[in-house]
């Protein structure tokens, strides 16, 4: 064997080394969030038979669609007999959010074949963009950070599915679970999502708007309500902040 | 209502967002205004379902001190601003719902 090819041979294990160690650093940096996320993919899947959604169609859901929020709203929605594009038109607003992630992860992934950038897109959930922005803040090198990001999505989504086929046989086990107000488990988790939320004058602004157009728009066909009074509540928002903006700017100005 | 053609849809909903920006990596410029309007989406669309869920639980317009899903509701709301944790929140507020509920047989 030649000096050379013995170098090469070293190299190569040492970038597998590292590729295993940084999905492993992925996986680890996850768990903590992972297991925020247990109650909610098993009270998904208990959730998923009494709303109008078959054994199968929850774990499809969770396999294909894997979002968290928009699996939930879904539910709701198909328990209130909502009409199909309303679901998905519903399902793109509210993840439009990780549009922002995608932002700011685009610096970080451009290198990166097409193959990876697809996969690593269907994984973006707000857990794992929470480990990987983590983990590109704290180590500069980016070379193998994408199998650091493979590690945490990996793990986000086997603990998902597994969790929803836990929460669907429970449900199965416990027919008459609905009645116990599992269906306020939903409303009392989006509260704990939305109040760390309220923070300035122009977020009060967007979810009083959305919150009171919501009431006034109650008997809108297909609960279409919901779109309405999202879109109101996110224009107020925009328009407050733009204002108070241009405000800090003319006063800046003046002085 | 067709199960497959809802996943498809909300697959093809949730994938495109997160790829749409991965896909064109840099290309195309994000204006600030957009991601500004972005940061309020979540509260607001929240906020549409837990409104009506909470003031009419069942189809009218409930502001009553006898609606378990109101009060339970502020009580989740108080303890969310108190403790920033989301678990404590969720189980704060289901323990104050099934006690006003069962409980006191309100509702």
């Amino acid at each position: 064997m030649s000096a050379e090819s013995s170098i090469n041979m070293t190299n190569a294990t040492q970038a597998q080394l590292s590729r295993t160690a940084e999905f492993i650093a992925g996986a680890k940096a996850t768990v903590p969030l992972i297991i925020g996320a247990i109650p909610f993919g098993i009270i998904f899947g208990t959730l998923a038979e009494p709303s109008g959604l078959s054994t199968a169609g929850a774990l499809a859901m969770s396999l294909f669609v894997f979002a968290g929020s928009s699996q939930f709203i879904a539910l709701g929605l198909l328990s209130a007999g909502a009409a199909l594009p309303v679901i998905i038109a519903t399902t793109f607003v509210v993840n439009l959010r990780h549009m922002l992630y995608a932002a700011n992860l685009v610096p970080k992934v451009r290198h990166l074949p097409q193959k990876w950038r697809a996969l690593m897109a269907f994984g973006l959930t707000d857990e794992t963009f929470a480990a990987v922005s983590n983990r590109y803040l704290l180590q500069e090198n980016i070379q193998n950070a994408h199998w650091f990001y493979l590690g945490s999505f990996l793990a986000m989504y086997g603990n998902w599915v597994l969790c929803t086929a836990l929460g669907v046989g429970l449900g199965e086990l416990f027919p008459d679970m609905t009645e116990w107000g599992l269906d306020f488990a939903m409303s009392v988790t989006f509260i704990g999502m939305v109040i760390p939320h309220l923070k300035s004058k122009p977020m009060w602004g967007a979810v009083i708007v959305a919150g009171a157009m919501a009431i006034a728009t109650v008997t809108m066909p297909h609960k279409l309500g919901l779109i309405v009074a999202a879109v109101c509540g996110i224009a107020v928002g925009l328009s407050l902040q733009l204002l108070l903006k241009a405000q800090a700017a003319s006063e800046a100005q003046s002085r | 209502m067709n199960e497959a053609a809802l996943i498809f849809g909300m697959f093809v909903a949730t994938f495109s967002v997160r790829y749409l920006l991965f896909a064109v990596a840099g290309r195309v410029h994000f204006p600030s205004w957009l991601s500004t309007a972005l940061a309020f989406v979540p509260s607001a669309v929240l906020t549409a379902i837990i409104v009506p869920a909470v003031l009419m639980p069942k189809g009218e317009l409930w502001l009553s001190m006898q609606n378990p899903w109101l009060l339970a509701a502020f009580a989740a709301a108080v303890i969310a601003l108190i403790r920033k944790d989301l678990l404590t929140t969720i189980v704060g507020g289901m323990l104050v719902f099934v006690g006003l509920k069962f409980g006191l047989g309100l509702g």
